[in-house]
Parts: C-alpha cells; sequence; structure tokens
C-alpha cells in the first residue's frame, strides 16, 4: 500500500458525505447516493464531467442547496461530528465549512478589500486587518488593484475568491473548479497556492474540478462522479496511474469508450457498504 | 420677475427636497435589498409624527426624548412588521407583496384616523425663534433642524454601507443575495434590519415635517411624492434618490411660482412631479442612475 494511502486511513475524516440523494423542485433527482470522507488536513478532489453533480455535492455540504430549491432527500452529511445536512448555509460558514461557489461569484460592484471584509462576516474577534495581510501574502496582486472586484481579471477574481474565503478563518474550503476558464499558467498558479494555503494553514479543502491534470497533482485522493455516482476513487498514485482515469481525464488512449458508465469493473459496490 | 421669491422658493425646494431625498433613500433602500416597492414608506412618516406627537403632547416629554423614543420604536416597528408581515411573503410573486404593502398603507392610515383622529394637530413648540434671516433668505428654524438632520443622515448612510461590516451585508444581499449567504449572512436578518432602518428614518423626516406644518394624514403624501424622485433618480441607486429629491423638491416650488405669477392654472405644486415622472418613464425608464434590469410594474 503506497504512503499517501496508509496516511489516509489514520487521518480522520473531517467531513463525511454518506450515501445522499439531492432532489431539485422536488422532482428531478441529480445525486443517487454519493459518499465520500475528506480527512482532516488533505487536499482531496471530486472529479467529474459536466452535468455530474459535483456542484451539487458541495451545495449539499455547505446548504446552498436550499437557495436553489434543492434537498437532501436521503443520507446525511457530517462536518466535525456534527449533522450539517439539515442546517442553512450561514450557519455551516459559522461551523467553520466554507464554500467557494463556481464561478468565483465576487460581488463586482465593491472594491476588492471590501469583499475580503465580508469574507470575515462571520468572525468576532479583533484579527480580521493581519488576516488581509496574509491575503495579500498569498496574493499580493490584489493589494494593488484598489478599484471595483468587476473590473478584476479572472485569475484575480479566483484568488480574491479563495481569499475572502481565508478571512473566514475556516476549517475547510470547498473549492468548485478554480481552474474554470483560467489559462494553464494561472490554474498552475492557482493550485500551486491553494496546496500552499493548505500545508500553512492546515485547512482541509475539497477541490472540484474537471481538470484532472492540475486536481491531482494538488490532491492526495480523489473521487470521481458520473451521473450523480461516485464510480471510482483512490489515492493520488491509484489515480493517474490508472488506465481509464488516463483516458478519459487525462487525454490520450482511444476515443471509443466515452465513461465509466459502460464498464463492468467501475459498477462497484457502495463504498460504505 | 420676482427674483426674491423665486430663490426663496428655490431654497425651500432645496430644503424640502433633501428630506424627500431622505425618504427616497429608505425607499431605495428596501427596494435594493429585499426587491420591494413599498407602498407604505409615507405611512412610516405619518405613524412616526403621530408616535412623536403623542409623546411630547400627553407624556409631556422633552423634544430630544420623545424623539429618540419615537425613533426606537419605529426601529422595532419596522423589523417587526417585516418579520411579521413581509417575512412570510418571500418567495411569493412580486406583484402580491406589493398589494400587500399597499394593503399596509390603507390600514396604517385607517388606524391612525381611528386613533388620533381626522383633524390636523400642531406640534409644541421646539425653537424658541421661528424663522431667521440667512443671506437675505427667511429659513425656518424647523427647515435649518431638517437640513441638518437630513445631512446627518446622509453621511450616517454613506459610513454605514462603506465602513460597517452590516452595511456590506446589506449591499452583499442587494447585490446577490446566493453569495451573501455563502459568506455566513443572514438574509432575513438583512431583510429585517433594511425595514427596521426604512422605517425610523422616514418617521425622523415626518417629525420634522410635523413640526413645521403639523401632523395629519397628508403627511403620507410623501411617500407618493418621493416616487417621482426615486424614479427620476432610478430605483436603485441610493445617490439617485438625493438627486431626485432635491430635483422634485426644487421643481415643485419652481412650478408653484410660473403657475402664481403667470400660469394660474393652480395646483402645480402637487402635479409638477408626476409630469415630469411621465416624462422620464418616456424617454429614460431606468432613471438618471438606475440600472437595466428593473422589473417594471
Ligand atoms: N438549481 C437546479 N435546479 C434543477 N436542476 C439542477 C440545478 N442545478 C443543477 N441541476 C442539474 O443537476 C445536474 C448536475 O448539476 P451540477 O451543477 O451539480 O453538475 P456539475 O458536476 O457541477 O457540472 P459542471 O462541471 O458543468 O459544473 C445537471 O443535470 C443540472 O442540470
Ligand atoms: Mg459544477
Amino acid at each position: 500500500m503506497s504512503q499517501a494511502a496508509t496516511k489516509l486511513q489514520t487521518a480522520s475524516p473531517i467531513l463525511t458525505v454518506n450515501n445522499i440523494e439531492v432532489v431539485y423542485d422536488e422532482v428531478i433527482q441529480v445525486l443517487r447516493g454519493v459518499s465520500l470522507d475528506v480527512p482532516e488536513g488533505e487536499v482531496v478532489t471530486l472529479l467529474g464531467p459536466n452535468g455530474a453533480g459535483k456542484s451539487t455535492t458541495l451545495k449539499a455540504i455547505s446548504g446552498l442547496l436550499k437557495t436553489e430549491n434543492g434537498e437532501v432527500t436521503k443520507g446525511d452529511i457530517t462536518f466535525l461530528g456534527e449533522r450539517i445536512d439539515s442546517k442553512n448555509a450561514e450557519d455551516v460558514v459559522r461551523s467553520g465549512l466554507f464554500q467557494v461557489m463556481e464561478g468565483r461569484r465576487i460581488i463586482e460592484d465593491m472594491t476588492s478589500l471590501e469583499n475580503l471584509k465580508l469574507g470575515a462576516y462571520t468572525r468576532k474577534d479583533s484579527q480580521i486587518n493581519q488576516d488581509i495581510e496574509m491575503v495579500y501574502h498569498y496574493f499580493p496582486r490584489l493589494k494593488e488593484r484598489t478599484g471595483l472586484a468587476g473590473y478584476l481579471s479572472g485569475g484575480e477574481q479566483q484568488m480574491l475568491a479563495i481569499g475572502r474565503a481565508l478571512m473566514a478563518r475556516p476549517k475547510m474550503i470547498c473549492l468548485d473548479e478554480p481552474s474554470m476558464g483560467l489559462s494553464p499558467l494561472l490554474v498552475k498558479e492557482v493550485f500551486g497556492i491553494i496546496k500552499k494555503i493548505n500545508q500553512d494553514q492546515g485547512i482541509t479543502m475539497l477541490l472540484v474540478e474537471q481538470n484532472a491534470n492540475y486536481a491531482l497533482r494538488a490532491a492526495n485522493y480523489g473521487y470521481i462522479m458520473e451521473s450523480g455516482k461516485v464510480v471510482l476513487d483512490g489515492t493520488q498514485e491509484q489515480l493517474l496511474n490508472n488506465e481509464d482515469v488516463k483516458e478519459f481525464y487525462l487525454g490520450g488512449g482511444n476515443e471509443e469508450r466515452k465513461s465509466f458508465k459502460g464498464l463492468k469493473s467501475y459498477k462497484r459496490r457502495k463504498r460504505w457498504l | 420677475m420676482n427674483f426674491e421669491l423665486l430663490t426663496q422658493l428655490i431654497v425651500n425646494g432645496l430644503i424640502v427636497g433633501l428630506l424627500y431625498g431622505v425618504v427616497g433613500m429608505c425607499f431605495v433602500l428596501v427596494y435594493k435589498s429585499t426587491q420591494i416597492v413599498n407602498f407604505a414608506q409615507g405611512e412610516f412618516l405619518l405613524i412616526g409624527a403621530w408616535v412623536c406627537w403623542a409623546l411630547l403632547i400627553y407624556l409631556e416629554l422633552p423634544f430630544i426624548v420623545g424623539f429618540l423614543l419615537t425613533m426606537a420604536f419605529m426601529a422595532v416597528f419596522g423589523v417587526m412588521l417585516q418579520m411579521i408581515v413581509l417575512r412570510p411573503m418571500i418567495g411569493e410573486p412580486i406583484i402580491s407583496v406589493i398589494m400587500v404593502t399597499i394593503g399596509l398603507s390603507i390600514f396604517f392610515q385607517a388606524l391612525m384616523k381611528w386613533i388620533f383622529g381626522v383633524s390636523a394637530q400642531s406640534f409644541p413648540k421646539v425653537f424658541e425663534t421661528e424663522s431667521i434671516q440667512i443671506l437675505g433668505l427667511h429659513i425656518e428654524t424647523a427647515y435649518l433642524m431638517s437640513t441638518v438632520i437630513a445631512l446627518i443622515i446622509m453621511v450616517a448612510f454613506y459610513l454605514f454601507f462603506k465602513h460597517s461590516k452590516y452595511g456590506l451585508a446589506m449591499r452583499a444581499t442587494a447585490f446577490d443575495q446566493q453569495i451573501a449567504q455563502s459568506l455566513g449572512i443572514s438574509v432575513k436578518q438583512v431583510f429585517a434590519m433594511s425595514w427596521g432602518i426604512a422605517a425610523t428614518v422616514s418617521a425622523t423626516a415626518g417629525v420634522v415635517i410635523a413640526m413645521v406644518s403639523g401632523v395629519s394624514n397628508s403627511l403620507s403624501i410623501i411617500g407618493i411624492k418621493v416616487f417621482p424622485a426615486v424614479i427620476l433618480g432610478g430605483l436603485d441607486s441610493i445617490i439617485g434618490a438625493i438627486v431626485g429629491g432635491l430635483i422634485i423638491g426644487v421643481l415643485e416650488n419652481v412650478a408653484e411660482f410660473f403657475d402664481s405669477q403667470y400660469l394660474h392654472v393652480g395646483n402645480m405644486y402637487d402635479i409638477a412631479p408626476f409630469y415630469v415622472l411621465l416624462i422620464i418613464l418616456w424617454f429614460k425608464p431606468y432613471g438618471l442612475f438606475g440600472t437595466k434590469d428593473i422589473e417594471r410594474i
């Protein structure tokens, strides 16, 4: 067994998603039994094609599902030993779990500094100004951009979104497709900083990505989702060396098999059984 | 042309316009953070003025005490109104919510008539001197106070929305409720807060106006008068509300001037702002400062 796998089994999960089903608008079922564990202090990635249900999984965790008329109809989600599946979004933030939504979602008609201050909305301590400096340390460019956040470049907006998450002093950050719309060079830079933040601050990360190449380099463990289910999971090494992952997510290989669905070997039993 | 009268009227217009601006700001605040067009805005002025009047007359409190108590009462009133009446309406069609605010307006007008009667009452004298002379213009002391209060409120609004945590949270909610929630902001709390602020600040304007012209049901007409002001400014712009308020204030006084001197149509004071409203909606449907995607009713 690889080193990473050993480490993973010893670290206790900070977040456990147990067999959840999610339904939108009371009829559209999107998740059909998703389970995953995120060990404390690790970077875990959740990969999958468009429409697989990655964002839905994150929104179920962060409580934002309720703002889109979605509901966890089965299963449970535990964060730091506490059930969070029925909590609303602001209580989940208060419990130490922060989500950076897909598309960055910064407040465009405010300055980057105001955006950062809002990240600290749930905090009551007096260290907020120090933490702004801490964010500028990771993202020096944000300090130079004093105008409205709407005028920042895509990369800068992503940095601002991550910085804003840091301002909440969370124990865990869920990042939804941070590489979206960024140049390969910027993706590399952003992922490097994500990894660095994880190492410096010990903040657990759940990284949703379509870009498996980068995600699997930053993450110690990965889950692959398709059509509302986890179809494969494994350590960084296992996934990077897996023939099918190489074929479907890392580029190359023949084009015949379009997804895991057709592969008997991946119709594996649900992990919690 | 009687320039002295015209100048006097323009100054009056600016003073009243500032108050329209203050009330308009409250209107915009509620609209921006809750997407509700509040037709009961004028009743906030009315209720505030009656409550303050009652405290001063029946309890014989000193003005400043009565005034502060009124503000505290209105803050609670605004928050409760949101929590009890409007919170259950979240998610209902905009038109239903608007009907509710129209209903509230009628209800509170009737309630005030029932409690305080239909005749106008004058406020106890607050200032020794009725009016003072500034640069040859007569300015009523109460008007001077109203200007000072209006300016203080505007600066307070600016500081609140620029620097306070709750002000930023309200702006975030106005920008995108889902983002606000993802940051840990309670949207319900923001809604309640904006109604509380709107009620308190409007009531302040109500008291100030009542000090000059007495308390009566006609105070709630200010709520309708700020419509041209905020629509002129663009329904979702606070600066626009202030500029719009000033323009409407000056405009109705200038219209009055030309009417009394030359036209003799009568009633121009009340009607002119609405002509302006029609013309604006014709040429600039989103107002001078407004953003484009406002749902028109
Ligand atoms: N608010 C919603 N209401 C109804 N259906 C939704 C909603 N949000 C997502 N869906 C549906 O749920 C499915 C999964 O969407 P989700 O956004 O979770 O996918 P994803 O894996 O994040 O995809 P992408 O990589 O494109 O972001 C899609 O079929 C989508 O149409
Ligand atoms: Mg997504």
